[in-house]
């Protein structure tokens, strides 16, 4: 009720304030005629006694302003007057509002788009309903949620802890209701799956765990709805309508609602069918073994579940499913993550990354910051003898500083509008982004209410902050001796306090210059890199023979009239294939391997963990990889010859102790087959993560491991367009029903680049930034020292000194700040060296080209930013400057 | 006669709300009479008074008239309301509490 009165006469009173103050005066005037009137009654005449009452009284403005600060309303009017008085004085000196703005909206804007992707990677990650109970299964081991269906249905029929564990998996399906097969990328997800999560259809029905009768039982599909409205006009009869996925007939059930996107960040499937159909999809039943972990689990806890009690329980159904199932199972041990990225394996670097970010984002700000507050300190010395005429004519100090927060705050405020609007565009442009476009990314950062209340919070806040820099300036001002004596001239002291700020911002930019040099050349170097292939001038044809029709006994011979066909193409110097993507496209699949001599396979026993390829005789060949030793495959080992490999050295290393001799020699995989190894190639890169140490490898022929994903490598120096055309018209002419997708293999590659250059791009914007707020920093630094010293400067040269001497005499201090904060941000930069590694790939700061490149980049800056003061030291007229004054 | 003694922080509140509970005055005549009531002890400026006479009336402790003086003068009047008496009677409280305990530690000396 209180509050209510007070706002309602806040209100009332800022409406009548003109009122308010008639009254005021009225007051005034009544005191001091009541004291004239006693005054005149004590003898005294009528003049005397009211100029009496009035010096009795005192300082009648002073009065007057601290009575309006009594009273309410008085808070927003004077806000209102010191904005619009700040608004004018910024026009007044259009370069320095317009540095000043320039440099808080990069600061601002920079750390609005960090916030906005920390905000919808880890803050607001899926927007489902009730998403605070809702988890995913992960296990310890590997951080990574995914589970095999056997062991799922345990884990979902035994658990107490969750309303209903739902299981899903993206995949890439081939809709072949049309002409030509087309692709798109599905989960593949329980019956339970929309239940569990919680949500209602848009159109139609989803499916439901009923629908569940067994494998292959549910052919149906629900479409998302940007799918339904890019595929289907968004007709709403689509209901029903039955079409083909990978040639088998689906019913279209429902369509999902419109911001539903599955469950994994950054993908955006675009329809989701049943998990018990996957033989029927796949050509292979992968649901009927335990030991193959097929997809991630997810689940609402119930009400009053605690995570903790969620995973001792999950932790005893490990056990006993290790101890069931002994050879499938080991370390089955859990933790719940936050439904996003699937898992920590993928989200903790991520946190990681963004979090490195951020920092850096905030360093942006603070440079920003010290820069500003370092010209608000030079713009309030210019204005020292206003300030002081101000104080000398009654101005209460409290004004005066009021008057300089709020230019900061409306400098601050305008700055921060600014960096929104670009932010936004930048947000804009990434959420529509599609970098790969065979990958349905979808990047959830467009910025919402969070983003711009945390712009608006640290604009207020910065504005304070650098305007709080020349407040001791201007409390130690003495009115007297600055209107006597002018600006204090004072001989520059050595080193001040502004000085070691700029010192140190400097320090912080050159580091950011740095790690984005550092990002630059990590992101030449890894398209350069060794893979331990050579992608260039190769192409890809990615086909699924399952999908096709084909039965597994029949696909090695399609396999080799595919790749015999595509030799006849002119100008294909090899032609290979491999089962599944080649190695860094995709988490290629993996296996336990074992020492010849162990008898007892179980997990533990194991002496390694290695990705597998099945290839055909060529494949080293047409991806230019060398053999150290040994010998390549041939046609002749097939299913009736010795199963052969051919490892890499690290395999080796591990298996047989050194690479040496391990041509020749055996080894066994988990189902007992003995292997023998029969060539040896180079590490290369195995792992998404292209920064990851190469991991253990073997290549099988893919007589011996017949795959039904078959992508065909052709290594030609003809161009995609004309070779595409040619090799479609070559399968065409083997099965007009079998889909393919064709690219260069570095296209392929781009979501392997993925990570590293996002953040090398990230980095080097940041080091532009950097840049120019170096540059920015120490033109402020010079223009004002200059102002401070033309009249020496004209004295000098009115007595003949040298332009060098000018010079040396005007800028000799900004470029030593400089000089010592290059010198602080290359220190910095290298023991930072651990953090950018992390982050890119082959990053080393003590790269000679790096550090030349950031000397060079600090000296080109402090040109830059003492090029005009420099001209206007030279220029330096004597006779006007003697004048003036 | 001895100076004048400064006011100690925050008591101009509670005199100037314990002499509008006894009397309705303008702002004229209340500085007057504490000067008088204290003996010319306390000596309040008038510059200091006003503001404190806003602030309370922006609280809503005491409410002001416009009326005439005996000297036929229009001058505002204040008087303090119920809220107002609220207030005094729990500052006098705290202030006796204080004052005592001031009193209490200085005897002991």
């Amino acid at each position: 009720m209180r509050l209510l009165a007070y706002v309602q006469s806040l209100a009332s009173r800022f409406l009548r304030r003109d009122q308010l103050e008639a009254e005021m005066a009225d007051e005034l005037r009544a005191h001091l005629e009541l004291r004239a009137d006693d005054l005149v009654r004590s003898g005294m005449s009528r003049t005397a006694a009211e100029r009496q009452a009035r010096i009795e009284f005192g300082g009648q403005s002073r009065f007057k302003e601290e009575a309006r600060d009594m009273v309410a309303g008085r808070m927003i009017e004077t806000v209102v007057r010191d904005a619009r008085l700040s608004v004018r004085q910024l026009r007044k000196s259009p370069s320095f509002a317009i540095a000043a703005i320039v440099t808080l909206a990069m600061a601002i804007g920079a750390n609005a788009v960090v916030f906005s992707a920390i905000n919808g990677f880890i803050l607001r990650p899926l927007d489902l309903p009730n998403e605070r109970s809702l988890y995913v299964v992960e296990r310890t081991a590997d951080k990574a949620s995914s589970e095999s269906y056997l062991n799922y249905i345990d884990l979902r029929d035994r658990t107490r802890s969750f309303e209903s564990l739902a299981g899903f998996s993206p995949d890439q399906l081939w809709i072949t209701s049309g002409a030509t097969p087309s692709r798109v990328w599905a989960f593949q997800v329980t019956a339970n799956y929309f239940d569990a999560l919680g949500i209602r259809p848009y159109l139609g029905r989803f499916f439901h765990a009923a629908d569940d009768q067994g494998i292959n039982s549910a052919p149906y599909a629900v479409l998302s709805y940007p799918y339904w409205r890019t595929h289907f006009d968004g007709d709403a009869a689509v209901v029903g309508r039955t079409i083909r996925i990978n040639k088998q007939p689906y019913t279209i059930v429902g369509v999902a609602p419109e911001g539903f996107r599955g469950t994994i960040l950054f993908f955006s499937p675009d329809l989701f069918v049943p998990m018990v159909n996957q033989p029927q999809l796949d050509g292979t039943n992968q649901l009927t073994s335990r030991g193959q972990r097929l997809f991630a689990v997810i689940g609402h806890l119930k009400a009053g579940v605690t995570p903790t009690q969620a995973v001792s329980e999950l932790d005893a159904l490990g056990q006993w499913l290790e101890k069931t199932y002994p050879k499938e199972n080991e370390k089955l041990r859990f933790m719940l993550g936050r439904p996003s990225l699937n898992g920590d394996g993928l989200a903790a670097p991520m946190k990681a990354f963004l979090g490195g970010l951020m920092l850096l984002a905030a360093l942006i700000l603070i440079a920003a910051c010290t820069n500003l507050g370092s010209l608000f300190a030079a713009r309030a010395a210019e204005r020292s003898r206003e300030v002081a005429l101000q104080l000398a004519l009654g101005a209460s100090r409290i004004r005066i500083i009021r008057q300089l927060l709020s230019e900061a705050v409306v400098i601050a405020l305008i700055g921060g509008a600014v960096g929104l609007w670009g932010s936004v565009l930048v947000l804009q442009w990434l959420s529509v982004w599609h970098p790969f476009p065979q990958f349905p990314l979808n990047m959830p950062v467009a910025a919402d209410g969070r983003v711009y209340l945390v712009a608006l919070a640290l604009s207020v806040a910065s504005g304070l902050v650098f305007g709080a820099v020349p407040l001791r300036q201007v409390l130690r001002t003495d009115p007297y001796a600055i209107i006597k004596a002018g600006a204090p001239a004072g001989a520059p002291r050595r080193l001040t306090a502004r000085d070691l700020l700029l010192v140190a911002q400097i320090a912080v930019c050159a580091l950011l210059v740095m790690s984005s040099m550092v990002a630059l050349r990590g992101l030449s170097r890894s398209l350069r890199a060794d893979f331990g292939f050579d992608p260039h001038n190769v192409t890809l044809v990615e086909t699924d023979l399952a999908m096709a029709g084909y039965r597994v006994p029949d696909m090695p011979a399609m396999q080799r009239r595919m790749i015999d066909a595509l030799q006849t193409i002119p100008g294909a110097e090899a032609v290979a294939l491999i089962g599944q993507a080649p190695p860094i496209l995709f988490v290629s699949n993996g296996s336990k391997v074992f020492t010849e001599t162990t008898a007892d396979l179980e997990p533990a026993s194991a002496v390694t963990a290695a990705v597998m390829y099945s290839v055909s005789p060529d494949y080293f060949l047409a991806a230019h990889t060398r053999l150290v030793s040994g010998r390549q495959f041939t046609w002749h080992d097939d299913a009736s010859a010795q199963r052969v490999a051919i490892v890499n050295q690290v395999f080796a290393r591990r298996v047989f102790g050194s690479p040496a001799g391990a041509v020749g020699r055996f080894y066994k995989l988990p189902d007992g087959a003995r292997i023998q190894v029969v060539g040896l190639i180079p590490d290369g890169k195995n792992s998404l993560n292209l920064a990851d140490e190469p991991q253990p490898a073997m290549f099988f022929p893919i007589l011996q491991s017949p795959y039904s994903d078959s992508w065909l490598v052709i290594r030609s120096e003809r161009d995609l367009s004309q070779l595409s055309t040619a090799i479609r018209a070559k399968l065409h002419g083997l099965d007009p029903g079998l889909p393919s997708f064709i690219e260069t293999w570095t296209t392929a590659m781009q979501g392997a680049l993925f990570a590293p250059r996002m953040a090398s791009i990230t980095l080097g914007v940041l080091g532009a930034m950097g840049a120019i707020l170096s540059v920015t920093g120490i033109f402020g630094m010079a223009a004002y020292s200059l102002t401070k010293r033309l009249k020496e400067l004209g004295i000098r040269v009115a007595l003949g000194a040298q332009q060098g001497e000018i010079l040396r005499a005007a800028l000799g201090r900004p470029f030593k700040v400089l000089l010592f904060g290059s010198a602080g941000g290359l220190v910095l930069g290298v023991l930072a060296s651990r953090v950018l590694s992390f982050i890119v790939y082959q990053a080393t700061p003590r790269d000679p080209i790096v550090l030349a490149g950031v000397v060079l980049a600090m000296f080109v800056v402090g040109l830059t930013a003492t090029w005009i003061p420099a001209r206007r030291a030279l220029l330096v007229d004597p006779l006007i400057l003697l004048r003036d004054e | 006669m001895s100076k004048p003694a400064p006011l100690l922080q925050g008591t101009l509140d509670l005199i100037v709300l314990e002499m509008l509970r006894a009397e309705p005055t303008n702002g004229y005549d209340l500085t007057l009479r504490i000067q008088a009531v204290s003996s010319d002890v306390l000596q309040v400026n008038a510059g200091s008074l006003y503001p404190a006479l806003y602030r309370l009336e922006e609280r809503g402790l005491i409410r002001a008239t416009w009326r005439e003086t005996d000297t036929g003068r229009r001058a505002k009047f204040y008087s303090v309301t119920a809220e107002g008496r609220k207030q005094l009677a729990d500052q006098r409280k705290a202030w006796e509490r204080f004052s005592g305990a001031v009193a209490a530690i200085l005897k002991r000396a």
